[in-house]
This record gives structure tokens, C-alpha cells and sequence, in this order.
């Protein structure tokens, strides 16, 4: 036995684990960059907060989309219709229990909007199961059908929305405590915007403790990067499709209710508006990588601010511009997934 | 005699419109190293992940410790005792050593509850891996990966080993080690071994079989085919000939 470790350790030199660090500098560099271009200090931290708020959305929104492409290879066009049915999901409960939304209590309209979550990210999460049997399953590997079906979804589910729904805007009003913001010396900071800062990080470190921490997660980063194997190892990937995509789908109604709060007026279309926002986001970010679109996603919605308030032409196109900047970097995106 | 521990009788697998096995008949005896020869394309790789079933037989049947796994889901082959290493090793670059064999301990819900005698019988053979283990496994060399990748299918008792070209590509010391290896593994282990290095499995092979244009076109032990320099060449210079 010996002389097989001597050999064996003839090969073990510790490698160098190489840290990419690069990604993660992007958004404090911007932001400091702005700084100075901004010209005030109240007016910068208030744009760098909406930007972080409208960023943690968006990753709330995309998360689940790259996790869903990432491990099985799916083009869904329709996770869109996901945010939109979370959104209107929502109205269950927040038009019904208006007195709740409307009172002075932090505790009752945090209950409120939990329980509008807990019910959008339900129906989303069924949604997504029922979607992934009926529509996904039989296009698994064939990306031109992904495409067409999973718009044909998105268009019934739209129409579903107004069958049920009408066709009306539907105003959802955000709760009382939600409103104004915190003024520190001269920033304004909406403490709407700061809640959704703090949703976003928490699925963002919930995500990371269970792809880091569990075996379920360890699961879909290996199913990520190699399912075969995966499945050579005794696991039934399949089973391991449906929880993510339903995991993507209540994600995507979590970010859809977000959204619609934010947006206070719902509209069938408020999933497919920002479809092409979310697939930017993960294209930067690195098909796949949960990590990568948490950045792209701040990336893009602080650039979005920036612009918007630097040069407002400049902010119809920044998404792009942003897209195209870190492909001709990083043709990858942000992190690319090992197998890409 | 005893039933033999794995069986392909008349295995044919279609890839699209390739017919690459056309009727392979294999027995893998219980114990021991049982070595897969062939030139490249004669359909080595193929007979393997046939029986894992990441490809399915056409025609013909796969038994497997005394059950048809011919049409089982891979998932359900490799619960039945079946472990594979595949010729790209199959690593997780992304997770550690560690988090690489904790995948392959389907037995364990933590990681911290993988069997500790198991581990050091395992870094007996190879010691760096030890060094290794919190390390991300796409940062190791071929040779470390290889490593990673058997002791992967060695972390639980497994009743079959599939593994093909462990040399690929490595140094000669390497080899060596790996040799001392399953020198040390085929006491305990079955395995069936893909091969195109003959010195390597020459030291280290039970039976034999060798495969050309996707057929089994000889078996029988190793040690008449290392002892007959004719039947080597008719065998596998022949094989190579043909295909010049």
C-alpha cells in the first residue's frame, strides 16, 4: 500500500485555486465611478438604492429562468407569464383584505403581503409543475419548439389573465407603511425600495445556502454542469427538472408580486414587458449561474438608473449596451457555467 | 461454475442511424478484472454506457446480477450496484473532492457522515487526494481528476466498476500508480476495464475480451492472450490493419 501512495503523490502538487474576482468589483466600481458624474451625494445614493431595489426584482425575477436553462437546457419564453400570474395571484388577497393594506401597522401589512407572496408563489409554483409536464417535457432538447411553445404559453396565460381578470389595469395599491421614505440628511430613500432590497438578498443568500449546503443543491450544480453523470450516480435528474422549475416558477410569482407592488398598476403584459430585461440579465450574468445574475442584474438596473438620470436618451438602450459591453469582454457572460 | 455477475447477450445499440453494436455477447465473472479491448471505434465506449443505459439496446439483452436491466432508467442501474467511469472522467468541476464523493454516497444525507474507514482505504490508493479534498475539482490535473473519478465509484461498495481509458492521457508514473492501484481494488472489486493501453491491462487483467467492429471477435483469459504473441497480433494488429 505504500508504494501506491508514494506514486499516487507523485502527482500532487496543490493546484491554485483561481479566484475570479473581477464580476464581483463591477457594481461597487460603478458605482463609485458615478459618483463624481452624479455631482451630489444625496442625489447618488438615492439612484444607487432604486437601482439595488430594482436589481433585486429583476434577480428575483431571473433566478429561476437561468437555474431552469441551466440544468435543463430549457428556452422558456414564457417564465414571463409566471411574473405576471403571481402578480394578479396577489390581488386575491390584497383587494379582499384592503383594510389590512390601508392600516398604520407594520405587522398587518407585512402579513398581508406575506400571505399575497405565500399565495402567488403557491399558484406559480402548480402553475410551473402543471407547465413543465404539459408544454416542456415533450420539447426537452429541441430549442426551436422550446421557443414557440413556451411563447404560445405566455400569449394563453396572458389571455387567461383577462378572462379572469378582465382586460382592465387593475391598481394595487402598496401598503401603508410601505409608502415615503427614510430621509437621511438629504437622501431620500423609499422604503419600498429598501424592502425589496431586502427580499432580494434574502433569496439570494437562501439560494446560495442551498446550492452550497445541501445535497439537493450540490445535486443541481453537478445536473448544471453534467446531468448524465448525475444520473450515473443513481439520481433521477428528471425529479430534480421539476423542483427546480417549479422552485423557478414561485420565484418568478415572488418577483411578479414585487414587481406589481412596485409598479402599482397590473396589466396582463407585466410578465412578457420585462422578458426580455430578465434574459438579458442572465446572458450577462452567464447562462446557469445563480451568482452571475445576481451581478448582472444589479449591473443592468444601476446602469438602467444611472443613465436615466445622466442621459435619459442613453437609458432606452443601456440594457443593450451593458449586454454587448460584457459579451465582447466575457462572451460568456459574467460566470460561465463550466459545461458552456 | 457460479452465474456470472454481468451478461450481454446479442446487444445491438443504434446511435441515430448508426448501428455501432451489432450483436455483442459479454460475460463479466463474478470478481476480478475483466479487460475490454479494441482499436477506437470498435465500440467499447458504447458497450459500456449500454449497460449503464445512458444509451438503449436495440435488440438483445443486458442481465445484471440475475435481473434484465437491458430497458432500466441509468438512475436504476447504477442503484443496482453498478458504478461508472466514464472515458471524460465525468468530474464536477465546480465542487470539491469532497463534494464530488459526497454525490457518490448516495447511503449518506451529510457529507460529514461519509464512512471514515471507507475514505482512508481509498487515499491507501490515492494518498492525494487527501491533500486534495476541499479543493474544486476542475483545478486538479488529468491525473488527480482520474483519481477523483475512481474514488468516486469506490466511496460505497459497489458490485461492478465500469471503467473506461483510466490511462488516457496520463503521465507514466501515473500509470504506474494506477496499476498498483487496482492491483489493490480487484481484491475486493468486480471490474469491467476499457482499454487501449495492452501493457497496462496485461499486468492487471483476469479475462479478456476484444471487440472490433462493434462484435466481441475473441475472450477468454488474460493470461493466454499476454502469453501468445500470434494471437495478439492476429487479434489487434489485424484489427488495426484492417482499418488503415
Amino acid at each position: 500500500m505504500t508504494s501506491i501512495s508514494q506514486v499516487a503523490s507523485q502527482d500532487s502538487a496543490l493546484p491554485k485555486v483561481r479566484v475570479d474576482m473581477l464580476p464581483l468589483l463591477l457594481v461597487p466600481v460603478l458605482a463609485l465611478l458615478m459618483l463624481p458624474l452624479v455631482g451630489s451625494f444625496p442625489t447618488w445614493v438615492t439612484l444607487t438604492v432604486a437601482g439595488l431595489a430594482m436589481g433585486m426584482m429583476v434577480f428575483m425575477m431571473a433566478s429561476g429562468l437561468t437555474l431552469i436553462f441551466g440544468l435543463m437546457d430549457v428556452l422558456n419564453f414564457g417564465h414571463g407569464a409566471f411574473v405576471s400570474v403571481g402578480a394578479f395571484t396577489a390581488t386575491l388577497v390584497l383587494l379582499p383584505m384592503k383594510s389590512w393594506v390601508e392600516a398604520e401597522s407594520v405587522w398587518m401589512n407585512l402579513s398581508v403581503v406575506g400571505l399575497a407572496i405565500l399565495l402567488a408563489m403557491l399558484v406559480t409554483g402548480l402553475l410551473g409543475w402543471a407547465f413543465e409536464r404539459i408544454i416542456i417535457r415533450p420539447v426537452y432538447g429541441l430549442h426551436l419548439k422550446q421557443i414557440l411553445i413556451t411563447m404560445g404559453g405566455m400569449i394563453v396565460a396572458e389571455q387567461l389573465i383577462h378572462v379572469i381578470w378582465g382586460a382592465e389595469q387593475i391598481p394595487l395599491q402598496l401598503p401603508a407603511t410601505f409608502r415615503g421614505a427614510f430621509i437621511f440628511g438629504d437622501a431620500a430613500l423609499e422604503k419600498y425600495r429598501l424592502i425589496a432590497v431586502g427580499v432580494g438578498l434574502t433569496v439570494f443568500i437562501s439560494m446560495f445556502l442551498v446550492l452550497n449546503r445541501t445535497k439537493v443543491g450540490l445535486l443541481i450544480r453537478a445536473g448544471v454542469e453534467n446531468g448524465e453523470m448525475v444520473e450515473a450516480l443513481g439520481y433521477r435528474i428528471r425529479r430534480l427538472f421539476v423542483g427546480v422549475f417549479v422552485a423557478g416558477s414561485a420565484l418568478a410569482g415572488l418577483g411578479g408580486v414585487m414587481w406589481g407592488l412596485y409598479k402599482e398598476t397590473l396589466t396582463a403584459a407585466i410578465g412578457g414587458e420585462i422578458t426580455v430585461l430578465v434574459f438579458i440579465v442572465i446572458i450577462v450574468g452567464g447562462l446557469g449561474s445563480v451568482g452571475g445574475c445576481f451581478i448582472g442584474a444589479m449591473l443592468v438596473a444601476l446602469v438602467a438608473n444611472y443613465a436615466g438620470f445622466l442621459a435619459p436618451k442613453v437609458a432606452l438602450v443601456s440594457d443593450i449596451l451593458v449586454m454587448v459591453t460584457v459579451l465582447l469582454w466575457r462572451p460568456q457572460g459574467l460566470y460561465p457555467v463550466a459545461k458552456r | 461454475m457460479s452465474d456470472p455477475l454481468l451478461q450481454l447477450a446479442g446487444v445491438h445499440t443504434h446511435i441515430g442511424q448508426y448501428h455501432i453494436l451489432q450483436g455483442v455477447d459479454l460475460v463479466v465473472p463474478q470478481g476480478g478484472i475483466t479487460v475490454l479491448l479494441g482499436r477506437n471505434g470498435a465500440g467499447k465506449t458504447t458497450t459500456l454506457r449500454t449497460i449503464m443505459g445512458l444509451w438503449h439496446a436495440s435488440r438483445g439483452t443486458v442481465r445484471f446480477d440475475g435481473g434484465d436491466i437491458t430497458q432500466s432508467p441509468t438512475p436504476d442501474i447504477a442503484c443496482s450496484g453498478i458504478a461508472y467511469v466514464p472515458e471524460s472522467m465525468g468530474i464536477f468541476s465546480d465542487l470539491t473532492v469532497r463534494e464530488n464523493l459526497y454525490l457518490a454516497a448516495r447511503s449518506v444525507k451529510r457529507a460529514g457522515e461519509m464512512d471514515e474507514a471507507r475514505l482512508e482505504w481509498i487515499f491507501g490508493f490515492f494518498g492525494a487526494l487527501k491533500k486534495f479534498w476541499n479543493q474544486p475539482a476542475g483545478t486538479l490535473s488529468g491525473g488527480q481528476k482520474q483519481m477523483v473519478a475512481i474514488a468516486r465509484a469506490i466511496v460505497e461498495p459497489r458490485k461492478l466498476l465500469l471503467i473506461d481509458e483510466p490511462t488516457k492521457g496520463l503521465a507514466p508514473a501515473i500509470i504506474q500508480g494506477m496499476i498498483a492501484a487496482f492491483r489493490e481494488l480487484k481484491r475486493t472489486e468486480t471490474i469491467l476495464l476499457v482499454e487501449q493501453n495492452f501493457s497496462f491491462v496485461c499486468a492487471l487483467g483476469d479475462s479478456v475480451a476484444v471487440m472490433d467492429g462493434g462484435r466481441i471477435v475473441h475472450s477468454g483469459s488474460m493470461a493466454a492472450l499476454a502469453d501468445d504473441r500470434e494471437l495478439q497480433h492476429k487479434l489487434l494488429g489485424l484489427s488495426l490493419d484492417a482499418h488503415q
